[in-house]
């Protein structure tokens, strides 16, 4: 077959995946036409990438990904732009291939200005391979899964060979904050830009035992810790061979918490600052939306346009995302490394102080896509939770786990019921939840969809595909 | 009984906490400490870096957990040429030590990587592991042998080095899911004297409280003379805990 009819073919065959997924109630059909279409033709993405007019856009990191992708997305649309964005956080090779199909018609022409993609950490170097973006985007590398991505090591050196084959046309971004992503910008064509935060005065520390980047890249010495943010995050110099934190293009000066309701940010950028109130609360969302401006404005985003589009941010599912449950006020918190949990729960505990308690519900699951691997739990500082815990129902494939993770954080046992089945969980939480208590449910990554399936059976949120 | 425990103290030593940390191996240390404090032991845990001077009299328990392979080159040479001799000397006298995974291989005589590099353990354990292509990744459950016998241990096992025991030693347990030392023989971990060591993540001691309190056991008879005996803990969480992935993985 003829390239060009081997394309439409694939497309074709994409589309009608597509509709068959949704008419027999698969999902959004986020992944499959991807899978199908590549079968048919392998170079789809590629293809379909390359009529793009204004290229394509990655965005990888371990955690934020997604909200900060969603922020910059938010961004160009509010710019006019029009957007092929995975929006359903399918981001692999397949998941993306498939949202390009879908934005594009028959005969491969884009109904986009540019592709903005959420890139899974394992994928990036195959996708930067097929996609040829003009930006990628780097946020953090932290300890995730490594049953299924390996040591971050591993990941790093990936990242750098597949960064190397970027020419002088491409830009990278880069936190300046993390030493694992800041030190992929040395000896690179690509042109490098940093960001990072600083306000030190949220140099709170934390997750030392998590710090998986504390030793430099170069010479092997243990970074120096002017301050540290969490984790390896924070402002860091190498004693051995000089090397630091690079002074960043992007800066986060100031932070102005104001609870669970968000934060007022003030940015530094090369061209003015600029100040937002941000509705997402803790620092790690500030950061979020440090590196959502920056790669905005690398994209020739209006300040103004990136400013109504953070301060009307609405957060994407399971991200701090806050429900109505009949009533009640629930609030979701994806937990899925050990950073991102401790991060979270410090979040919750600040925010918890002015409510009558913090009750939870905690599902934890060892799916394929949760990692089979629950030893993050131990990592992660659920000690936070001692002293303000109300009542936890913990639930889930490994509720068993998470209870004895819990009671050795010094939660009594007795503030503890463990139900395994979600509906089930859900349902004691609520039954034993005073009224003016904080009420939080932290899952894993496919808990998390179990209990937008549930919160959606009982017509108290949306199907993520229509997210 | 909890009253007569507070005029015992452990010394708990934690090799490279820093560079030797990845799985979550920190909750065995969070398990030892908890389980201590719960009995009014008081536990102390010391963190032993690169080149620290550390007398073995004065540790009552070692646990030296996995790192990234960047990590362990790091502290490699360090372990084995400041630590191996004296730490050989106290293994053979009855030392109390769990360790996991890297720890676990920088204690038998030599690493051999998949590149024919010969790396040098310190020899305590008569055992020495080859790297191998494939990761061994995934649940495990272990039967263990006497004294913890009849107990199911169960743990996450994810490692390339397969390891091999010499007649020096004796395993720890008889796989009963997943690969253990080598995929081959059916056998996980090594005990030696007071020293174990094994592939288990998980992490390790808190879902196996029957293991935590062994190795307590020990370091107290050991400081203490017989005088010293456990008060038991509730441990209807933790048991549940093991027994759901024993039954679990039993039925796969």
């Amino acid at each position: 077959m003829r390239p060009a009819l081997r394309l439409i073919a694939a497309i074709l065959a994409g589309k009608a995946a597509a509709l068959a997924s949704r008419a027999f109630g698969r999902g959004g059909g986020t992944t499959l036409p991807g899978v199908v279409a590549r079968r048919i033709e392998p170079v789809t993405l590629a293809r379909l990438c390359a009529l793009l007019p204004q290229g394509v856009t990655l965005v990888a990191g371990t955690n934020g990904k997604t909200t900060t992708t969603r922020m910059v997305a938010a961004a160009l649309a509010a710019a006019d732009r029009r957007v092929l964005h995975n929006r359903a956080g399918a981001n692999l090779v397949s998941g993306l291939t498939a949202t390009a199909l879908a934005g594009s018609g028959i005969d491969g022409r884009p109904r986009a200005d540019i592709g903005l993609f959420e890139t899974d950490e394992a994928a990036l170097p195959q996708v930067i391979a097929e996609t040829a973006p003009r930006l990628v985007l780097l946020h953090n590398l932290f300890r995730d899964q490594l049953d299924r991505y390996g040591e971050i090591d591993t990941i790093a050196a990936n990242w750098r060979a597949a960064l190397a084959t970027l020419g002088a046309g491409a830009t990278v971004l880069l936190n300046a904050d993390d030493p694992a992503v800041a030190m992929l910008g040395e000896g690179l064509t690509a042109r490098v830009r940093y960001y990072g935060i600083d306000d030190l005065r949220h140099a709170a520390g934390g997750g030392e035992h998590i710090a998986d980047a504390q030793f430099c890249r170069a010479c092997g010495t243990r970074y120096q810790y002017l301050a540290r943010f969490y984790a390896h995050v924070g402002h860091y110099r190498c004693p051995g061979c000089g090397r630091e934190r690079p002074t960043p293009h992007y800066r986060l000066a100031r932070i102005e918490p104001a609870g669970i309701g968000g934060a007022r940010l003030l940015l530094g950028l090369p061209d003015g600052g600029m100040e937002m109130q941000l509705p997402l609360p803790g620092l790690y969302n500030a950061a979020n939306a440090l590196a959502a401006v920056a790669t905005a404005r690398e994209l020739d985003t209006p300040a103004g346009a990136i400013r109504q589009a953070l301060e009307g941010f609405s957060a994407a599912f399971g991200r701090i995302e806050r429900i109505d449950a009949a009533g009640r006020p629930l609030l979701v918190a994806l937990i899925k490394n050990p950073v991102g949990a401790s991060e979270t729960v410090r979040m919750l505990v600040e925010a918890s102080s002015a409510a009558a308690g913090l009750h939870m519900l905690v599902v934890i699951n060892d799916r394929h896509a949760d990692g089979t691997d629950v030893s993050w739990l131990w990592d992660a500082e659920f000690e936070r939770l001692a002293g303000v815990t109300g009542r936890v129902v913990v639930s889930g494939t490994r509720a068993a786990d998470m209870a004895v993770r819990l009671k050795y954080a010094g939660i009594d046992p007795a503030r503890m019921t463990v139900v395994e089945a979600l509906p089930a969980a859900l349902d004691t939480a609520l039954a034993q939840l005073p009224p003016g208590a904080m009420f939080c449910a932290l899952p894993t990554y496919t808990a998390m969809l179990e209990l937008r399936t549930e919160l959606v059976r009982r017509g108290w949120a949306r199907p993520f595909w229509e997210d | 009984m909890i009253e007569a425990m507070t005029q015992f103290k452990l010394r708990i030593a934690h090799l490279y906490p820093d560079h030797m940390n990845i799985y979550g191996d920190r909750g065995n240390i969070l398990t030892l400490r908890q389980r201590c404090a719960w009995r009014a032991i008081q536990a102390e845990v010391l963190p032993i870096g690169p080149g620290a001077v550390v007398d073995w009299d004065a540790i009552d328990l070692v646990f030296f957990g996995g790192g990234q392979d960047s990590g362990q080159a790091l502290i490699a040479a360090d372990f084995v040429e400041r630590h191996g001799p004296d730490l050989r000397r106290a293994i053979d006298a009855g030392l109390v030590l769990l360790a996991i995974c890297g720890g676990y291989q920088l204690l038998g005589h030599y690493f051999l990587t998949h590149t024919g590099e010969r790396l040098p353990g310190i020899g305590a354990l008569d055992l020495h592991t080859i790297g191998g292509g494939k990761r061994l990744i995934g649940n495990i459950v272990v039967e263990a042998a006497a004294p913890l016998a009849p107990t199911r241990l169960v743990g996450f096992e994810n490692h390339s080095g397969r390891t091999y025991l010499g007649a020096g030693v004796h395993p720890l347990g008889r796989v009963i899911a997943g690969n253990g030392n080598n995929g081959e023989d059916g056998s996980e971990g090594a005990v030696y004297r007071n020293s174990i060591g094994c592939y288990m993540h998980g992490s390790l001691l808190p879902k196996n409280p029957q293991l935590a309190d062994h190795l307590l056991t020990m370091a107290l008879s050991r400081r203490y003379g017989s005088a010293a005996v456990l008060p038991p803990l509730d441990d209807t969480l933790e048991l549940n805990a093991q027994r759901t992935m024993v039954e679990r993985v039993g039925r796969n």
